[in-house]
């Protein structure tokens, strides 16, 4: 019977099949397991309340969020040093998110069930967001102005609120004169310095020249010490307030509402109240600046510079495809020369990333750049303006990288262009080039976008070959701004990927940054998916409609 | 096309301006084709421009030793004695000659004249009969051991200054224990050979006179309440036969003293206790017949460089024997003449050295590399006094015309060689040749070592278990894609399995470092479980689905196998992860990590070659399955068919049909895919301990060509030999997805070929 199934060639297909499903459900697994991790990270969890007895009899109270829980055989656990009873067959531990690292020095810990004697959620219990130390779990006793108690117990919670809002709204004035005002005061003086420096070189610096920039310096420095004076006022201001929290072992703690982006009680809030606050969250994350060591807060600069960079790469790299994929099919003779350029393509396409990244460093950034400094810009030396990793050379870079993503998708557009289509167009007279502008190219339009569509997905996810040519952990200004030339080409940028693998590799507390890692992996998995979808629904539609055409 | 546009142009409308448009449509088209054809030949040129700016950058590496001569002038100051010893500071503009008389002349070096001329205090009526440098020989000390048994320390300094943003450089004299000479032998002998350390308030003397080796060495005592410290001396002497001692040395560290005698032996004494010198080693350093003729310190004091009289020049390190105790043993040896070396210079900053030999022939060289960078004549008759600068890019060489040659060395990259990159290198301090990459050092004592074996080990070894779990599953799911599943469901499952190539490897392997390595670590046993397990729970399903009932059977769609094993391989899983913990326990005592530990002495990293090879391969898996997916689906089907019709199953006709024919497709897919496994980044980069060492075991960490450079690179500082050795790097792994790749692209060039003629 087994002997005759085995003759029949079956069991070897059904292992086959086997092998699709594995690779389907490793698939779904992946996404699988990314969504989950990803999508609770702005759940508002709720915060428990428990007493637990320590190693050394002593019951203490712990407050925090249940983040993970792990069961371990007692076998196992015996074996690594955990002392259990013959009647525990396993043991459960739960990882309890207690925050408060400015106190006890970590934002985690491990406890054992077992040793749980009480459990509750108080509804009182607070979580508050800080700018330092990360979150705060406690209860709220009073609010202070100026270091006196004005309210206390319930009605603290009445007048929190608003004088919350009014220390954020501070912030963001703080925020706004010191990133954007005087830093473009600073931008603008570091331009005078510069042109200072030029005319010097060029031996046209005279006293004329010397007044006029000194009293544009004046202004700008007059602008400033304005600044200052109000921004000391706006300092005053925002110290003004501050909290007294209760801590799980009773102790008091002050915190400045300065220092505070957020206060909730989760375990007062309704489910719809939860579901908004979860909006909000999200909000934050996708608009604001990362804080703590990219740890916490949002990512905004990271998307932005991936999408800066995207997009110069797409300018760069889709004349050059569609050129080569029109060369490759309309122009040249199929034989050695083509055969070699599909070679050339195929190693293009198969070369390591970070082979790239080495290349565009030794080529792009140090010839090309350091070439350009000397140029154009001999005032800034010694510090380079192009002959340092920035956002051109990313661009150029990965433009270069995903050339053949564009070329064979291109191609192959061009080929499903039934032949009488171009016939017709010469017939009735055209150019060659005629008939490709107004007929082919635009019939293979889409197939273009599908191949542009792809590599902006595969820049989008690289990550190595940007490490070496302008992608940083935390840059100070975007290469976008207020100041004159606005888009800055030589500016060092964030982006999505290398977040990832800074923050989950490089940062001091990957524990607590964990949730936020899997939600930017999250978002960079959407954007992604999102745009091979696209892609591939753009491509079916193509090749029914070629199929009309041909039949 | 060209007759097309004649005859439009001799219509009717043939007027002066259409004519002119006419033309300007020609000249465009003209302008297009050469403009389009630029582009598309600037593919090729992009590789090759890559390919070459790779190996330019690389070039440098291989290159040998120049040498210039820049100037020559008289001795300066030539009436101030013989010149003991030569020196030149480090930015190669200033000199010093230091002569018998006690006389310091700076000059410069480029001209020769004089910029200076010191004096150091030597009593009435006394010689110098030795003089040695101090150790390292970048402190610039110098010591003279005087007739009268004393001795005086000096010390060079260059003070550097920037006045109207010009470098100044001035030189003076420094005597770090005092102007007035030490006295070394009480007894007044003369000090025939000398040997000092000076430090921080500290210094020894080793001296030779006719009787004894004595050993001084004294140390600043450090009083609370007196500013002045006083010189606390501790003396001590050999209990050894003197009279055939030729040399002295002592290292940096003041705790090894080496005595050469001259019948070709050499004593290690250990000095660390100076009031009780220990003879540790008597070792002959030459073959029998063959003197000792010049030895020096490699930098970093850890091995000598010895020099005898057949012109064979042997490295011998402090290296632990088999009792752990420091002994000399000979890591290598070079043949730079076949008369006797005169001098060994070494440099200060690298393993590379200089030698000159009686007849005047200098050759350069690196240690480590084991390379000979130049070889050449620089005096006709006798040898030369010559040192090199402490970047070891010019020397100074006085000869016996009464000449100072100023000569620039061109000498960047020596310390990597072809042999030193990819076999064994005995490094200094070593019990034995190894391959090591350790690319920086905290000091220019222990030098970087570029063994790219360790590296390349790595990327094979990742490769490797990538491609061993991508491999069976990426072709035998293509297989059953292409022709067994059932067309709707292909749709479906065909890009959901290509869209794997598309997720971020950063993201692969950011869950491979943070979640998939503690969840194996946890759960080994029930990995392996699951490659035993889950087959059988197949084959167990698939086997029992023949005795269900006729009818139930017939409702089973075809072609939808896969979809219907998804909750079997689920559950088998499941079963695999539940029924190996107590497995675990009964077995193996404990988990199945710490038995291989115990019992089999196999260690285990958290991040290994089995989370890499699991995460890279799941990367890996679409690029196989894709092309292997459209290789099988593409044989014609008459093939397919006339086999069903001769009445082969569809699986015979499967494996000796269909595999058959597609076979280049699969192999050119394979090959891609380990193009891809070998250049992936950020998998390795997040997965792995990026630990460089060699080991086969699974449960190892590596480092891999391309996780290196990511390291590396930034770091790096710009054309270092670090920085053409990454680049190195980089050619290696272009030049290695080139040949797959080629290969692979050539292979599926001609399957096309064939496709289409069958």
């Amino acid at each position: 019977m087994i002997k005759s199934w085995f003759k029949s060639g079956s069991p070897w297909i059904w292992l086959n099949a086997a092998a699709v499903s594995t690779c389907l459900i490793m698939v779904v697994g992946v996404l699988g397991l990314i969504v989950a991790r990803g999508v609770g990270h702005f759940w508002a969890s709720p915060i428990v309340e428990l007493s637990y007895q320590e190693d050394n009899g002593e019951i203490k109270t712990i407050i925090g969020e249940h983040v993970d829980s792990t069961v371990t055989p007692a076998a196992m656990a015996k074996a690594t040093g955990f002392k259990l009873s013959d009647n525990e067959d396993v043991l459960v531990q739960y990882l309890i998110k207690t925050g408060n690292r400015d106190l006890t020095g970590t934002d985690f810990r491990w406890i054992q069930e077992r040793h749980i004697k009480a459990q509750s959620q108080p509804l009182e219990m607070m979580v508050i967001e800080r700018r330092e130390w990360g979150n705060f779990y406690g209860t709220l006793t009073a609010i202070k102005e100026n270091g006196v108690v004005i309210a206390a117990g319930e009605q603290a919670w009445s007048i929190l609120d608003a004088r919350l809002a009014h220390t954020l709204a501070l912030h963001e004035k703080i925020a706004h004169i010191e990133k954007k005002e005087i830093g473009a005061i600073n931008y603008a003086l570091e331009k005078l310095r510069l042109k200072q420096r030029s005319l010097e070189l060029k031996n046209a610096w005279n006293e004329q020249k010397a007044k006029e920039f000194a009293d544009k310096k004046a202004v700008y420095d007059a602008d400033y010490k304005n600044h200052q004076v109000e921004l000391a006022q706006l300092y005053q201001d925002i110290r003004r307030d501050s909290l007294v929290a209760t801590t799980e072992s009773g102790a008091e703690l002050a915190i400045p509402l300065s220092k505070i982006v957020d206060i909730y009680q989760p375990n007062k809030m309704g489910i719809f109240s939860k579901i908004t606050h979860y909006f909000v969250k999200l909000g934050e994350f996708l608009s604001e600046d990362p804080r703590e060591a990219n740890t916490e807060g949002g990512i905004f600069p990271a998307i932005f510079g991936t999408v800066m960079m995207v997009m110069m790469m797409s300018v760069i790299v889709t004349p050059f495809g569609v050129i080569a994929a029109v060369y490759l099919r309309e122009y040249a003779k199929q034989g050695f020369i083509t055969r070699l350029i599909r070679i050339a393509v195929n190693n293009l396409a198969g070369v390591p990333s970070i082979v790239y990244g080495v290349f565009g460093l030794g080529f792009f950034v140090y010839i090309l750049g350091g070439n350009i400094d000397a140029l154009f810009f001999p005032e800034a030396s010694p510090a380079p303006v192009f002959g340092t990793p920035g956002l051109l050379w990313a661009s150029i870079t990965l433009a270069l990288l995903t050339l053949p993503v564009v070329i064979v998708s291109t191609e192959e557009g061009l080929a499903r262009v039934p032949r009488a289509i171009r016939e017709g167009s010469l017939a009735l007279g055209a150019t060659k080039i005629e008939t490709l502008w107004r007929t082919v190219l635009p019939m293979a339009s889409p197939a273009m976008m599908t191949g542009l569509i792809l590599a902006v997905a595969r820049a989008a996810g690289e990550v190595a070959p940007l490490m070496l040519v302008g992608v940083v952990k935390l840059a100070p200004t975007l290469p976008l701004d207020g100041n004159y030339p606005f888009l800055h080409l030589d500016r060092k940028f964030m982006h999505l990927g290398f977040h990832i693998y800074d923050v989950g590799f490089q940062s001091p507390n990957v524990e607590a940054a964990r949730p936020l890692v899997y939600a930017t992996a999250l978002l960079l998995v959407l954007v992604i998916i999102g745009l091979n979808l696209a892609a591939i629904i753009i491509r079916n539609h193509l090749r029914e409609k070629y199929r009309a055409l041909e039949g | 096309m060209s007759e097309i546009t004649n005859s439009t142009t001799q219509s009717s409308l043939n007027t002066a301006m259409t004519s002119r448009y006419e033309k300007w449509r020609l000249l465009k088209d003209a302008i297009m084709r050469r403009a389009i054809t630029f582009g598309g030949l600037s593919v090729i040129f992009a590789i090759v421009v890559i390919f070459f700016y790779l190996l330019y950058v690389v070039y440098p590496l291989f290159l040998s030793a120049s040498t210039q001569s820049v100037a020559q002038y008289a001795i300066p100051a030539e009436n101030a004695g013989k010149t003991l010893f030569l020196n030149i500071e480090e930015q190669n503009e200033i000199a010093a000659r230091f002569t018998n008389t006690g006389k310091v002349i700076f000059f410069e070096a480029k001209t020769g004249s004089v910029l200076a001329e010191k004096n150091i205090l030597i009593p009435e009526g006394v010689n110098v009969v030795s003089v040695a440098q101090g150790t390292p020989v970048g402190d610039g000390a110098l010591i003279y051991g005087l007739s009268n048994g004393q001795a005086v320390i000096v010390k060079q300094q260059y003070k550097v200054t920037f006045i109207n943003n010009k470098r100044v450089i001035t030189p003076t004299l420094k005597y770090p224990l005092g102007e007035a000479p030490l006295v070394i032998d009480e007894s007044g002998a003369p000090l025939e050979k000398i040997a000092f350390k000076v430090g921080d308030g500290t210094a020894t003397i080793v001296a030779k006179t006719a009787s004894k080796i004595q050993i001084t060495s004294l140390e600043k005592e450090q009083s609370l309440f007196a500013d002045e410290g006083s010189l606390v001396r501790t003396d001590s002497s050999l209990d050894i036969p003197v009279a055939n001692i030729t040399d002295l040395l002592i290292d940096k560290e003041d705790r090894n003293l080496f005595l050469v005698h001259d019948d070709g032996q050499l004593s290690f004494i250990d000095i660390s206790k100076k009031a009780a010198p220990e003879i540790k080693q008597h070792i002959n350093m030459v073959q029998t017949g063959q003197k000792i003729t010049s030895i020096s310190f490699l930098t970093g004091d850890l091995s000598l460089m010895v020099g005898d009289s057949s012109g064979l020049v042997s490295q011998w390190s402090l290296v632990k024997d088999s009792f752990g105790r420091p002994a000399l043993e000979k890591i290598r040896a070079f043949k730079v003449s076949d008369k006797a070396v005169a001098r060994i210079n070494t440099e200060q900053r690298r393993k590379g050295f200089m030698t000159i030999d009686v007849d005047g022939n200098m050759g350069i060289y690196h240690s480590t590399a084991e390379r000979e960078l130049i070889k050449q004549n620089i005096a006709n008759v006798a040898p030369p006094i010559a040192i090199l600068s402490p970047r070891a890019n010019a020397m100074l060489i006085q000869n016996d015309d009464g000449q100072i040659h100023f000569w620039t060395v061109d000498n960047e990259h020596p310390e990597v060689s072809i042999k030193s990159m990819w076999q064994k290198v005995w490094y200094e301090s070593y019990a034995k040749p190894a391959y090591i990459w350790q690319s920086s050092s905290a000091s220019n004592d222990f030098e970087p070592k570029y063994s790219l074996t360790p590296l390349v080990f790595g990327t094979l070894k990742a490769a490797f278990y990538a491609m061993l779990i991508a491999v069976p599953l990426s072709l035998m799911g293509a297989i059953y894609t292409a022709y067994f599943m059932s067309p709707q469901m292909r749709i479906y499952a065909k890009p959901a399995i290509e869209i794997m190539g598309a997720l971020p490897t950063v993201i692969l392997g950011f869950l491979a470092g943070l979640w998939l390595a503690p969840f194996i670590e946890e759960h080994l046993a029930g990995l392996f479980a699951l490659f035993i397990i889950v087959p059988l729970g197949v084959m167990i399903f698939a086997f029992s689905l023949q005795f269900l009932p006729e009818t139930i059977r017939q409702q089973i769609p075809e072609g939808w196998d896969a979809a219907l094993l998804i909750p079997v391989i689920l559950l088998s899983g499941w079963f695999a992860f539940t029924v190996s913990i107590p497995f675990e326990e009964m077995v193996f005592h404990g988990t199945l990590r710490d038995w291989f530990k115990n019992e089999l002495g196999i260690g285990y990293d958290q991040r290994n070659a089995l989370v890499v090879g699991i995460a890279m391969g799941f990367a890996v898996i679409p690029t196989i399955f894709s092309i292997t997916e459209d290789a099988i689906f593409s044989v014609p089907k008459h093939l397919t068919t006339g086999s069903l019709a001769l009445g082969a199953t569809p699986w015979q006709t499967m494996s000796r049909v269909v595999i058959l024919t597609a076979s280049p497709g699969i192999f050119s897919a394979v090959m891609i895919g380990f193009g891809r496994a070998v250049g992936e980044t950020m998998i390795v980069l997040m997965a792995t301990g990026n630990t460089p060492v060699m080991d086969m075991s699974v449960f190892q960490g590596l480092r891999t060509l391309a996780a290196n450079i990511a390291v590396e690179m930034p770091e790096s500082e710009v054309d270092s030999t670090h920085y053409r050795v990454l680049f190195l790097a980089a050619l290696v792994l272009f030049m290695f997805t080139f040949v797959f790749n080629t290969l692979a692209e050539v292979v599926r060039q001609r399957l096309r070929e064939k496709y289409s003629s069958l």
